[in-house]
């Protein structure tokens, strides 16, 4: 009973709770606390292997972003004439995997140094430290859902999940139904998932809107250079 | 021709005694908080040396500044806009704050609180960052301070170049002068151009360069795209800072606090008018050397009818153009032409300007005389202490010619004045030699050497009204009547969108006679 609550809870209103946190909380910071948006940025004081592992660790977290924006939101139908479920879950398995890797190298080198050099423990605030570790943690749930993926290779499991995020997306009733038998992997991944999406506007994670916006503006700003006027 | 108006810059180094009090009010005025311990929008350096950041003119380290392309285009020398944003992730030509100087603090406590001991109580090292202990501090502002350190290492000194330097780490033939370096508000500045965000502009009404806080996300690409290092990242609020040239006083027809404050009254603040289109054009001149006269081509007589009649119509205020017949910048790097730019071949049109440094004759002491030049009257300023390669690789890209005719001047300005003060006798042949008048002499003399605070300093105020379109722009002028402090909500913050979440205003100022809003039931 209270299983069955919990699961409903988690999978059918947790999502909506998340989401709507993030996106008012975003769009009030942004708002009311442009001084706080920034990528605090902590190379100046400790740049040592930062060339390396921070962008392993932006490279392979942006392709795993992409990849589950895609894989879990396009429709079936859409993707069905060209690659077939097995091969999407192998696919994604594979390409997942691979990315999984590059970012966990980066971000453990990310991690030790927030955790152990003097200089970057003593500038972290605490959700600097949250936020990693999170990150950290989803990531190795991610990880670990591979092999549970590998389990049921024709993609049912995969399938599960994608339709479980378009119902959400799509406000349909019953989504939480749709993944009550997938592995407790899965669903950690999930929750874990959703409590970073809620944690977003309140940690540097905003940084990122700003990294998908400001090089298309740069790049489309004429020339070099901007004068601003009086006023 | 667009004409724009710019508070330029000039820095007598032939008077700066290295006493630092221009750093220690800028620092006491603008980067005595947390973050900035480290950070001096201005520094004295001495020279010859690596100066801080390390090896700042170093550009093939730091990839400052900008860089020529074949087709005689220019773009940042990190890189053009993809590659730029490709190092957005890490930054690799990002000087470490080592580079710098790790920021420290004492042990204040400790000398009051020390138990009695036998040797007095000492305020020990700690690092301002992590707390820790530190057993000295290994790099400054200043550390070179009078020659400070091995020859062997600061003449690493780029400005060495073309030199035959093992020469000058002996005792005999050492030299040394004093560099204030500040940002400077370049006509084509490298950060501006290297910033994702757009967080970094230059004012069109004064030149002045500075970065919104509000919009600056920490990318930290100015920091290294700066040939000058004078960008610097706040580690505690994540932003990148820089010098505002006081914007806040010389908008108030002050000038800025370093200038205020300088001992040696070596610092000049005037207007420079110059052609804003063509910035890009001087500044892709193809040979390196040609910088410094490209640039002394872009600024404008403003004594010329033509001039003031553009520049009005170009919206420069009329107390402007007042003051920039006036000015003591245009009058040195002009008329005179005895200031310089600095390192011009960064191609960033810098603008504040330098007079290179007299130096006592080099061979004075074993010759008893000082060396006539070819004409027999000046003395030889190739014979000056001070390489006059050396100055000019750091005022004019290596060429000696500019140089040595400033330096000329300066020694004819000097000798005209003792013939006339003490020898009373006549200078004519001094004066034909230098090619100057008796009147700019003394003129000269006025202004470099007395320097009096109004000759130096011709600050006109700022004129909000000139924001908008037409010359006398009322609503701009009363947007913002007794606002300070009072003002809705965050406005006072510049880059904040108007429109808020949480309520705007439904109505503008109207003590201006504006009308109210209308509600369809006015008669």
């Amino acid at each position: 009973m209270i299983q069955s609550y919990l699961h409903e809870f988690f999978f059918g209103y947790f999502p909506y709770l998340c989401l709507s946190v993030c996106l008012v909380a975003t769009i009030i910071r942004y708002d009311r606390e442009q001084y706080t948006w920034k990528a605090d940025s902590s190379m100046l004081l400790r740049s040592r292997g930062m060339v390396i592992a921070s962008n392993l660790f932006h490279v392979g977290i942006l392709f795993l972003f992409l990849g589950h924006a895609v894989g879990l939101l396009t429709p079936h139908a859409v993707y069905e004439p060209f690659i077939s479920a097995p091969q999407k879950a192998f696919l994604a398995m594979t390409a997942g995997g691979i990315a999984g890797i590059v970012c966990l190298l980066g971000m453990s080198w990310l991690l030790y140094r927030r955790l152990f050099d003097p200089r970057i423990r003593a500038t972290s605030k605490p959700m600097d430290t949250v936020v990693l570790v999170l990150l950290y943690l989803q990531l190795l749930l991610g990880l670990g859902t591979i092999p549970f993926s590998a389990r049921s290779p024709d993609g049912s499991s995969m399938m599960a999940l994608a339709n479980w995020a378009q119902y959400i997306l799509t406000f349909r009733s019953g989504a939480a139904d749709l993944i009550v038998h997938e592995p407790w992997v899965f669903k950690t991944h999930i929750v874990l998932g959703l409590l970073i999406i809620g944690l977003f506007p309140f940690t540097r994670l905003v940084h990122m809107l700003s990294g998908l916006t400001a090089p298309v503006r740069y790049l489309i700003r004429s020339g070099f250079q901007i004068a601003r006027k009086r006023g | 021709m667009k004409i724009r108006a710019q508070i330029g810059k000039v820095l007598n180094l032939d008077k700066c005694i290295g006493c630092h009090t221009c750093s220690v009010t800028c620092k006491n005025v603008w980067t005595s908080r947390a973050g900035t311990e480290y950070a001096w929008f201005n520094n004295v350096e001495s020279k010859p040396g690596v100066g801080y950041p390390v090896d700042w003119e170093n550009q093939t380290r730091w990839n400052g500044g900008w860089t020529r392309l074949k087709n005689g285009g220019i773009r940042p020398k990190s890189g053009h806009k993809l590659w730029l944003l490709a190092k957005l992730f890490a930054n690799p030509d990002l000087p470490r704050i080592d580079d710098y100087y790790e920021p420290f603090t004492f042990d204040y406590d400790h000398l009051q609180k020390a138990p009695e001991v036998s040797t007095p109580p000492t305020a020990r090292m700690r690092s301002a960052i992590t707390g820790e202990r530190m057993e000295k501090p290994l790099w400054g502002p200043n550390w070179e301070e009078i020659l400070g350190g091995e020859f062997e290492k600061r003449s690493r000194d780029s400005n060495f170049e073309g030199i035959q330097k093992a020469i000058y780490g002996q005792f005999e033939h050492t030299f040394m002068m004093y560099l204030p370096r500040l940002c400077e508000h370049c006509l084509n500045p490298a950060c501006v151009a290297a910033c994702p965000s757009g967080a970094i502009y230059k004012r069109e009404e004064d030149g002045i360069v500075l970065i919104d806080q509000e919009k600056c996300r920490g990318w930290r690409m100015c920091v290294s795209a700066c040939p000058y290092k004078k960008i610097y990242f706040n580690w505690q609020s994540g932003k990148s800072e820089k010098c505002t040239f006081c914007y806040a006083r010389i908008e108030n027809g002050d000038p800025t606090v370093c200038s205020e404050t300088c001992v040696g009254r070596i610092r000049y603040l005037g207007v420079l008018l110059y052609d804003a289109d063509r910035i890009r054009e001087m500044a892709s001149v193809e040979d390196e050397q040609d910088l410094y006269q490209a640039q002394l081509d872009m600024f404008l007589d403003p004594h010329d009818p033509k001039v003031i009649a553009q520049a009005l119509r170009d919206g420069v205020p009329h107390s402007w153009l007042e003051a920039a017949k006036r000015s003591p910048v245009y009058k040195m790097a002009l008329d005179w032409k005895v200031a310089f730019p600095l390192h011009p071949e960064y191609r960033t049109l810098p603008m504040v300007w330098y007079i290179p440094p007299l130096s006592p004759v080099q061979s004075a002491f074993e010759a008893g005389q000082i060396p006539a030049s070819h004409d027999g009257i000046l003395p030889d300023v190739n014979s000056l202490r001070i390489p006059v390669r050396y100055l000019a690789n750091l005022l004019t890209a290596g060429r000696e010619a500019p140089v040595v005719g400033a330096l000329e001047r300066m020694i004819a300005m000097r000798m005209v004045m003792r013939n006339k003060t003490v020898n009373n006798v006549s200078s004519d042949p001094i004066l034909e030699a230098a090619g100057l008048t008796e009147a700019t002499v003394s003129d000269m003399y006025r202004i470099m050497a007395l320097a009096a605070y109004e000759d130096r300093f011709v600050v006109p105020t700022n004129h909000t009204e000139y924001s908008g379109p037409t010359p006398f722009d009322e609503e701009l002028a009363f947007a913002r009547r007794s606002e300070r402090g009072l003002a809705f909500g965050n406005r006072e913050s510049e880059g904040q969108t108007r429109a808020s979440l949480f309520g705007s205003p439904t109505h503008a100022n109207t003590m201006s006679g504006r009308p109210p809003p209308s509600t369809g039931r006015r008669n």
